[in-house]
């Protein structure tokens, strides 16, 4: 697999955050600035330029062992400081499918 | 049901042995994940959306009883209660962790049950006819020539690092419902004018970004033959095939651009080799194989039984049974469908109460068999007619008597945005809305026979190329949208869709939908013509018409 970090120039929009899903039980993340990672979007890092988001992103890949496959995504943040998802993908990916649980437990 | 033998057993043990050091070594560091990626990949393990994704392959789409309650202890233990039946006869759990999903397969292996090459460039689950072996007519059980090919292409080192995956289906019926036409080998078993079981090949079928309709490459091989054969269309398409480009690395692009002409004569050449080899099949082998098969016991039953006249009376049994009940080969016996479409559920999905429940009823009364079909549904192949009756009161109880069968309700669904990494656009939610809109049967009994396949990306996993109205969510400046086709079938006459025009929003795809069908039903000569034949009849352009006039 080709590093994310390899596939082509990091341009972002606007503020962005790295997200993952964790090694051992496959659950979404996202990288927070303490170096470590977190399933509560609330707690991620939050870039607002190619080279932060390019330095957030070599240390996530740098953690192997802790999550795979980190990416930056879109994200919005609020007057108040909240951070949403900043797409369907990221939306659904942090709440969860939008299916409604007829065949779920 | 088919018995396995020790080596069949010894060998799912140790590779459930080999995925438990092998899961360790990822998550104490040893191995990193791209280290371990190819490893899970080829033990069915995915990374979706939110967690890791487990496919489980059912080899011609046949399971025991008690195959279908590990699947049941599988998803109320290690997931989240449900599983997913997908349209090449695997199931899929979608939130398993990685550091239990050892014990998940060690739980699977004590039934028989792996998830091998159900992902992966290799040669993937071997499928069938979900009526294999029932089905009045056929030339004869092709799940034992799909086993027969399961057996020698399972971990075959030729085939495991193959240009992309490869996939095979098998038929022995006139009417396809393997959907041979588009995998990248689709097997027709007939009988040539002597009176032997061979082979019609096709080669070169699928869907995906660069869809293509499978290719008649040699009419008649013999059974014996049917190995080395093909074995040499997988060694010139190893030798040829695109390892470049993940886009053009399908054997259907190698056929497309040799040209089936060309393409044979390599097969041909290739087969020269070794035709005559160990692979040629001793009928021993074959009767083998056919003796681990075993077949019900059956009754000499009325084709009319009483219980069937005095239920007869009851209009909702009467709706079910003309929609999901099939003929049998046997006397006095059904083949039932068990629909997984219930009205606003997702397409394919089973909870683990429902397996457990359909475990028990196989038991009761289908010889404790249960079979798995590419239309995301289930069957039990052997249903005497005095229990149906019986048998649908209890499914009803469950949820699984939707008489939707092959009706619009009857959707092809991939996962779509909701789990996939892959998908750019959500499915599910657009079968859901399109079976509240067509809930009345008596509506959909009047539209009659009709297909409509989703796929949430071009990777067309939902087969929506093949659908008599296929949908094809994709992505457009941050929004979904959605292309409609219609005109395609999966069956003996298979044919891709052809599009009536542009994407259309999430919000429009039901009205959409119901203006195809309403100008299906105004346009049709009678009743009795389908969808799919008046759309051959006038084309596209009336349908176009009509879902963009005012648009």
């Amino acid at each position: 697999m080709t590093s994310p970090l390899e596939q082509k120039k990091i341009k972002i929009a606007g503020p962005s955050v790295v997200t993952a899903n964790r090694t051992w039980d496959g659950i979404v993340v996202y990288r927070t600035a303490a170096k470590s990672w977190s399933a509560d979007l609330s707690e991620a890092a939050i870039v607002r330029d190619s080279d932060e988001a390019k330095a957030l992103l070599a240390e996530s890949v740098a953690d192997d062992v802790g999550a795979i496959g980190p990416y930056i995504a879109p994200v919005q943040v609020g007057a108040d400081g909240k951070i949403e998802p900043g797409n369907l993908r990221e939306q659904i990916r942090r709440t969860g499918v939008t299916i409604g649980s007829t065949a779920q437990a | 049901m088919y018995a396995y033998d020790e080596i069949d057993r010894t060998l799912v043990n140790e590779r459930v042995s080999e995925f438990r050091d092998q899961v360790q070594r990822r998550l104490s560091g040893e191995l990193t994940e791209d280290e371990f990626k190819i490893l899970r990949l080829q033990n069915g393990v995915y990374l979706q959306l939110h967690a890791y994704m487990f496919r489980v392959a059912i080899p011609y789409g046949t399971l025991a009883t008690n195959q279908l309650r590990a699947l049941a202890h599988v998803a109320r233990k290690y997931d989240r209660g449900y599983g997913h039946f997908t349209t090449r006869q695997n199931i899929q759990f979608n939130w398993i962790k990685l550091a239990e999903l050892p014990d998940a397969l060690a739980d699977l292996a004590e039934v028989g049950i792996h998830a091998m090459q159900t992902s992966g460039n290799n040669m993937r689950n071997v499928t069938s006819d979900q009526w294999a072996g029932v089905a009045p007519g056929e030339i004869e059980d092709p799940r034992i020539w799909s086993e027969l090919i399961r057996q020698h292409t399972t971990l075959h080192p030729e085939f495991s690092f193959l240009p992309r995956k490869f996939k095979i289906a098998i038929t022995a019926s006139d009417h396809d419902r393997a959907a041979i036409k588009i995998h990248d080998i689709g097997l027709k078993l007939i009988k040539n004018e002597k009176g032997e079981t061979g082979f019609e090949v096709l080669v070169g079928g699928g869907l995906g970004r660069t869809p293509f309709i499978g290719k008649t490459i040699k009419h008649f091989v013999h059974g014996r033959d049917i190995l080395s054969y093909i074995e040499a269309i997988l060694r010139v398409y190893n030798q040829y095939g695109r390892r470049d480009n993940i886009y053009k690395a399908r054997i259907k692009i190698l056929v497309h651009e040799l040209g089936i002409e060309k393409f044979s004569r390599e097969v041909e050449e290739e087969w020269q080799h070794i035709r005559n080899s160990s692979l040629q099949i001793d009928d021993e082998v074959i009767e083998d194989i056919r003796s681990r098969f075993t077949y019900p016991n059956y009754e000499k039953l009325p084709h009319m039984p009483d219980e069937l006249r005095q239920a007869a009376a009851d209009p909702e049994f009467e709706a079910w049974r003309k929609n999901s009940v099939s003929p049998h080969k046997v006397q006095g016996y059904s083949i039932v469908t068990v629909s997984l479409k219930p009205i606003g559920a997702p397409p394919g999905d089973a909870t683990a109460e429902q397996m457990d429940a359909l475990a028990d009823l196989a038991d009761k009364y289908s010889f404790g068999e249960i079979r798995v079909g590419h239309e995301q549904n289930l069957a039990l192949p052997h249903v005497a007619k005095r229990d149906l009756p019986a048998l649908w009161k209890a499914l009803d109880k469950l949820g699984l008597a939707t008489p939707n069968v092959n009706l619009i309700t009857d959707i092809i669904a991939c996962p779509g945005l909701d789990y996939c990494s892959l998908a750019n656009a959500r499915s599910i939610p657009i079968a859901q809305e399109l079976t509240r809109r067509f809930a009345n049967h008596e509506l959909a009994n009047l539209i009659g026979r009709l297909h409509i396949n989703i796929s949430g990306c071009i990777n067309a996993c939902g087969h929506h190329h093949v659908g008599h109205i296929g949908i094809l969510g994709v992505e457009k400046n941050g929004e979904e949208v959605y292309q409609i086709t219609i005109g395609g079938r999966a069956d003996e006459g298979a044919a891709l869709g052809n599009l009536i025009g542009p994407g259309v929003k999430f919000d429009e795809v039901a009205d959409v939908i119901e203006d195809v069908v309403e100008a299906y039903l105004a346009l049709r000569e009678r009743p009795e013509e389908l969808f799919i034949d008046t759309v051959k009849r006038l084309g596209v352009e009336p349908f176009k018409e009509r879902v963009y006039a005012t648009r």
